[in-house]
């Protein structure tokens, strides 16, 4: 401990007579907080990895209103913070009004890449994809014909995960039925495992055999009642099979530690620009491990594998719900 | 007990015992509570832009408290401000974005009459259930915000939300329907004050509106009859006030005050409506006018007090490594102690003002 502490010391003193051209980065977290097993949680783990491995410091908040979003960016931005991670597509609109008063600020936005503004790295997440993966995977495991989708707060982005994911079950059964349904309106749908069991049970008692959940907190409720009923579950955002190891069958990743991880070690000379992170650059994707080993057929593995290579050199095209507001295999 | 140690004793000593706590829950966590206080104090009251903020969400809470407070005068509950507002977020919305306004000024008229008819009539249909189905107003006032949110979110996804955006809100309103915010009002040209804080006009209609529920409750006949209803229905009854006409005309006035929060947080600071544009402030509402004693002037001042545990608690998440979590918690303690600990405080107090009065004789 004194060890680290004087080696933070020397870092410190370093940075200082270096003139104060070193920058903490900051990290404002999304209205779900830092600890919701979930999308901020994965920034927060990002974070933690980059401040583990380079001894580094970084400010963050969790905001708790929706005037707090432009303040805490004024206020790190004045404060010198460099770059300026924000989370979620809330931040779109503050960021286009705040970016343009700091050109010297680096920001980086998750989960927006529709801004022409200069100083922003954007950060958009080909979901639509990484689920189209998991449907297939939901239909090849279902025996009753029957997947089913739970998703967390009513929302476009919701739907984006639920659209690609019935793509993808209809892909390997044009006749299966999917049945999704949302936690709720507000935001405590993302934080509400109770709901999540009972709509996991209201789908099985409709067939369903294998449930997708894209809920965030919700979605422990959805796993933890679809390993007790017996059936198979899938998890999003981080890597959840290791949940209920042998019940769940796999799990949609979306590297969003990755992105903040990566933005926080390129510091202030981190690039901007839109970048989207689809399965080609491994910001989505299905995980594969111990825990889901068995659940997993040669043929199954082999036919993601497969969509994988036509989605990424383009033979295969999964519909975005944005594109035109509506799923071509999935009525919300 | 004389009546100032009824409004500002009894407060103060609540507020006190809420602080003492609070500092203990900060010290547990192994962080200094002098530090804390000074950060709030000078992050919320020690520059413009720190007033700007907690001026800001005053605005909010003394709309949600009047509404709240003038429900309580005809002794109903309303715990529905959050839907209203929400509601009245709507109707702001509607206005801002369907019609072409020459003028600010002729915008924010509409927009507040538009607030004030939707926060009505989300509060109409429990008020008629309560008056005429004797539904009690405190369960149906709270599943109207559940509805309300619904509605809203149906309304954002699939109705106002521009074609394929990602997030469920409007579209931004246009600039002329931009209302001044204290930035452009009292900046000079070397001097610039409340940056980028969000407090706008807004604040003195909600001034005004003090004023004018003060002369309602107190100068007006309406106003002795929602009192006189409050204090007993049978007397009420007894001297020809028509109950269910009390509760719907108070329900009303409170909606349409809840509803008028909105031309602060839609109109005045996030020029769009957005899904969380209330974030609890109809909640707020009930504290602020338990704290307030459900007097206009109480709720000004309780209203500030909240906006300064808003803006403090903000800077406090910012700049120390207290999780918001803890914040939460210092301003449960606050409502904690004012609201529902009322008694704690006061019945020793009588005891000790009775003691001095007949030591006294």
């Amino acid at each position: 401990m004194t060890l680290m502490k004087s080696l933070m010391g020397a870092a410190a003193a370093v940075a200082l007579t270096a003139g104060a051209a070193f920058a903490e980065p900051a990290l404002i977290f999304d209205l779900g907080g830092k600890f919701d097993k979930s999308f901020n949680e994965a920034a927060y783990n990002g974070a933690q990895r980059w401040a583990n491995e380079t001894g580094g410091k970084y400010r963050e908040i969790e905001i708790q209103s929706e005037a707090q979003r432009e303040q805490a960016l004024r206020r790190f931005a004045e404060s010198g913070a460099n770059p300026i991670i924000t989370m979620g597509f809330g931040m779109a609109d503050p960021l286009s009004a705040v970016a343009g008063d700091y050109p010297e600020t680096k920001f980086v936005a998750v989960d927006v890449n529709w801004l022409d503004i200069p100083n922003i790295r954007q950060i958009g997440f080909a979901e639509h994809e990484g689920s189209y993966l998991v449907g297939m995977m939901a239909a090849m495991a279902s025996k009753s014909g029957t997947v089913g989708f739970i998703g967390g707060m009513d929302i476009p982005l919701i739907r984006h995960f639920g659209c690609g994911y019935a793509q993808g079950a209809k892909a390997v059964n044009p006749d299966i039925n999917v049945v999704a349904n949302m936690t709720g309106t507000t935001p405590a749908a993302w934080n509400d495992p109770v709901k999540g069991s009972e709509l996991t049970k209201a789908q099985i008692s409709q067939g369903a055999d294998v449930i997708y959940a894209a809920a965030g907190g919700t979605g422990v409720g959805v796993l933890q009642t679809a390993a007790d009923e017996g059936i198979l579950s899938i998890g999003v955002d981080s890597n959840q099979n290791h949940l209920h190891p042998g019940k769940v069958l796999t799990s949609m990743l979306k590297r969003v530690d990755v992105a903040v991880y990566d933005a926080m070690k390129a510091g202030d000379a981190v690039e901007t620009g839109v970048f989207t992170m689809g399965l080609a650059e491994e910001g989505v994707g299905v995980a594969m491990d111990d825990n889901n080993k068995e659940l997993v057929s040669v043929r199954m593995n082999d036919a993601v594998e497969e969509a994988r290579k036509a989605i990424i050199n383009g033979d295969i095209t999964v519909v975005s719900y944005y594109e035109n507001d509506s799923c071509p295999a999935l009525q919300f | 007990m004389p009546k100032w140690a009824d409004v500002v004793l009894i407060p103060l000593i609540s507020l006190m015992l809420a602080a003492i706590l609070s500092a203990l829950v900060i010290l547990a966590i192994g962080e200094n509570p002098v530090e804390a206080v000074k950060l709030m104090v000078s992050g919320a009251l020690g520059s413009t832009y720190g007033w700007g903020y907690t001026l800001y969400y005053a605005t909010n809470f003394m709309f949600t408290g009047l509404a709240v407070a003038v429900a309580f005068h005809a002794r109903l509950f309303n715990i529905g401000g959050e839907g209203q507002a929400m509601l009245g977020g709507l109707g702001v919305a509607m206005v801002c974005l369907y019609v072409d306004w020459p003028h600010w000024s002729v915008a924010l008229l509409a927009a507040c009459a538009a607030s004030m008819l939707f926060g009505a009539l989300w509060a109409a249909i429990p008020a008629y259930l309560q008056a005429k189905r004797g539904s009690h107003i405190v369960i149906t006032t709270i599943m109207f915000n559940f509805i309300a949110a619904a509605f809203l979110n149906y309304m954002l996804v699939n109705v106002m939300r521009p074609q394929g955006s990602q997030d469920p809100a409007t579209a931004r309103f246009p600039e002329s329907v931009h209302l001044p915010t204290f930035q452009s009002m009292f900046s000079t040209a070397e001097n610039t004050v409340f940056r980028g804080a969000p407090v706008n006009i807004t604040f003195f209609i909600a001034l005004l509106a003090c004023v004018v529920v003060w002369a309602l409750i107190w100068r007006t006949r309406l106003g002795y009859e929602i009192r006189a209803y409050g204090h007993s229905e049978t007397g009420a009854v007894y001297a020809g006030i028509s109950p269910v006409r009390i509760t719907i005309v108070a329900m009303l006035i409170s909606g349409a005050l809840a509803g008028l929060m909105a031309i602060n947080n839609v109109m005045g600071e996030a020029e769009r409506l957005v899904l969380n544009s209330t974030e609890g402030a109809g909640f707020i509402g009930i504290a602020v006018a338990l704290m307030g004693r459900s007097h206009p002037f109480g709720v000004l001042l309780a209203a500030l007090l909240f906006g300064f545990l808003y803006q403090g608690g903000a800077e406090l998440a910012l700049w120390a490594s207290i999780p918001r979590e803890l914040i939460v918690v210092i301003q449960a303690l606050v409502i904690l102690f004012t609201g529902a600990l009322d008694n704690m405080v006061r019945m020793p107090l009588e005891k000790l003002f009775l003691g001095m009065r007949k030591r006294a004789e």
